[in-house]
């Protein structure tokens, strides 16, 4: 890789973490309504994926993939907007968090059945195939999603029609409170891609290296034509399912263990060895992203906040005129 | 052109797949088969496997998948094989297909059609007699519509595939080969959220939908002479055409609401309770409602007569409003 692309990815790390981080400040300072959920330490697995994707691809992502918008594209300041409830979020303020997705840049809002948005990719992958477009859908879900049926009919009919998507499970090791061994039955969700016909693949989703060349030959997979994969990438979030969790159900031992695995502090040190000028690289870094996500919170705490009658707006693309009928 | 109320809709796909390129039918068996009920015959040939596409066992990833290619700009025709099967479904139409314009603040229309066999007596059982559209009329966001006559399958029908809101279309299988219609040649289309008047009376109305119209108007027919009854089939239960429904009840002063779906939690409720407040100076009697009883639709004909509305409970019911 050249250093301008070294240091990009490093630029998205850091500009993601540092909009965690503020949000997680947002929330305790009570500037935020309802639930704020955390990417924190994830950051790897979102840059991985979305970053050498195409504008007209796509992107399914999760409620904790606050990552995978702004590397897919998304506005910054909307995005803040978005948590924030405002009208200049990309819901107008009709849903919090990650629920409204930014369609002009191929970024889907979930709902919160976690899973639910698999087939809507596989939909839409399937669409990409019949009018022969070489673009491809990216599909992400957590390991806690993987026991839904939807998570199955969705693979089974991508690998019925080699459909270009590719699954990508973030496998941070507790679903809420609920652990990997009381989740499956099997030692990775990655292996239950031999039933469904396709490649699965299981990678560390700490390394950015090793997520970007997975990610790169299942995109590349997907693109050719030749199918889906399902890759699992094995990270952890540093903060409770929600900021309101203080997640007692795990050890410190273990947390510490991970956070000694950072995504970013791997990514300095590779930066290192490559001989930057590593000092100049993150001062230079730490001031960009911490401009950008100022300004963000700035123009969300601008942002009008919608009125009640606004409410009723946005439900029907072609409301019913009962006058005219 | 004289067309069973099954070929009408077959007609409405057929029609619509030729016209716009981006319409897609796909449900379980509804290529190679042409459907569990043969709705879809010939279509895949016509169309091609791409757009008439036979589906694994999966409602969930049906809708979901509709949602996606809707996203696409594509109009997707999703067949439940029997409506009883749409509750798999269920997630995907009220979570994912009936909020993505409203979470998305306007993004993107949902532009899918969900439609499939309802309703009882044909000794369906449990599994395949259901009646659940009161289930989605309860949902914002979607539009929900069920079609009495041969007519209005295919006109509302071609509606429903070009509106830009997600649609669910219930067909009554008992109708799919009883009745058979002279329909238009030409091309037309029913406009959702219109009511039809299907007699006009003085006395009394009746407001039905689905297969009831039929057994509500012979009823009309075969008492003429003691009462002179107005008619009205909603066609859209979502949104309810209320002017028609309370210029009606305006006129006459004595509503019966006959369903085939179970009487509680029911659309006869909404309309009673909307009719109450908001005629309650024109009434000259009690809001009624004659609806299946509060049971699972049985197997044995016995009881499924028991269970489901007919002629004769209609009769019944039309006779003690009217005393009032």
């Amino acid at each position: 890789m050249t250093e301008q692309k070294d240091r990009e990815l490093y630029r998205w790390l850091r500009l993601i973490r540092e909009f965690e981080d503020r949000t997680s400040v947002l929330d305790k300072q009570g500037k935020l309504m309802g639930g704020v959920y955390s990417g924190k330490g994830q950051e790897a697995v979102t840059v991985g994926f979305c970053h050498d994707l195409r504008w007209d691809d796509w992107i399914f992502p999760l409620h904790r993939d606050l990552g995978a918008f702004l590397v897919k594209g998304a506005d910054p300041k909307r995005l803040m907007a978005q948590i924030f409830g405002k009208r200049d979020g990309f819901a107008k303020g009709k849903d919090s968090y990650l629920h409204g997705g930014d369609l002009a840049n191929g970024i889907f809002g979930a709902t919160s059945c976690l899973g639910a948005t698999l087939p809507v990719a596989a939909g839409m992958a399937y669409k990409f195939k019949i009018r022969k477009e070489d673009r491809v859908a990216i599909a992400f879900f957590g390991e806690g999603a993987s026991s839904r049926g939807d998570v199955h009919e969705a693979m089974n009919f991508a690998g019925v029609h080699r459909l270009p998507v590719v699954f990508v499970c973030e496998n941070n090791f507790y679903a809420y409170s609920t652990p990997n061994e009381l989740q499956f039955g099997v030692d990775n969700v990655a292996d239950r891609a031999v039933g469904y016909g396709f490649k699965g693949e299981v990678v560390n989703g700490n390394d950015l290296h090793a997520v970007m060349k997975t990610a790169g030959k299942a995109i590349d997979r997907a693109r050719k034509g030749d199918g889906p994969t399902l890759v699992e990438c094995k990270t952890y979030r540093y903060h409770g399912h929600s900021e309101h969790d203080r997640a007692d159900y795990r050890s410190e031992e273990e947390v510490i263990t991970w956070e000694s695995r950072d995504p970013i502090s791997l990514w300095e040190i590779y930066l290192e060895k490559r001989k930057y000028d590593i000092a100049a690289i993150r001062k230079e870094t730490t001031e960009e992203v911490t401009r950008i996500v100022e300004e963000a919170v700035a123009f969300a705490d601008g942002s009008p906040a919608p009125e009640g009658h606004e409410a009723m707006e946005d439900l029907y693309a072609m409301p019913i005129d009962m006058e005219a009928l | 052109m004289l067309v069973t109320y099954i070929e009408a809709i077959r007609q409405a796909m057929d029609e619509e797949l030729a016209r716009d390129r981006n319409v897609l039918l796909m449900g379980e068996d509804v290529g190679v088969l042409g459907g569990a009920f043969k709705a879809s015959t010939g279509l895949q040939e016509k169309h091609g496997t791409d757009r008439v596409v036979d589906m694994p066992i999966s409602e969930s990833l049906i809708v979901g998948a509709g949602v996606g290619l809707a996203v696409q700009g594509m109009r997707p025709i999703l067949e439940m094989q029997f409506i009883d099967f749409i509750s798999c479904g269920f997630d995907q139409i009220v979570n994912s297909a009936a909020t993505l314009r409203y979470r998305h603040g306007g993004q993107t229309a949902c532009p899918i059609v969900i439609r499939g066999p309802s309703g009882g007596g044909v000794h369906g059982g449990l599994y395949h007699s259901q009646n659940p559209e009161a289930w989605f009329c309860h949902v914002p966001g979607l539009k929900v519509v069920a079609p009495a006559t041969a007519y209005d399958a295919k006109g509302l029908l071609k509606s429903a595939i070009r509106d830009d809101d997600p649609v669910i279309y219930f067909e009554h299988k008992f109708l799919y080969r009883r009745i058979k219609e002279e329909i238009p040649a030409e091309e037309y289309l029913v406009p959702i959220g219109k009511a039809a008047l299907r007699k006009e009376g003085r006395d009394l109305t009746v407001i039905t939908y689905g297969a009831p119209v039929h057994a509500v108007m012979k009823a009309a027919r075969d008492m003429a002479t003691e009462v002179d009854i107005e008619v009205i089939d909603l066609r859209t239960l979502l949104p309810i055409d209320w002017a028609t429904v309370k210029g009606s009840v305006r006129k006459t002063g004595k509503v019966l609401i006959v369903h085939e779906a179970r009487l509680t939690g029911g659309i006869g409720g909404e309309v009673a309770a909307r009719i109450a407040q908001d005629c309650f100076e024109e009434l000259d009697g009690p809001v009624m409602r004659l609806a299946a009883r509060d049971v699972h639709t049985p197997f044995a004909p016995a009881m499924e007569a028991y269970v489901l509305p007919n002629q004769e409970k209609i009769t019944e019911a039309i006779r003690k409003l009217a005393a009032y």
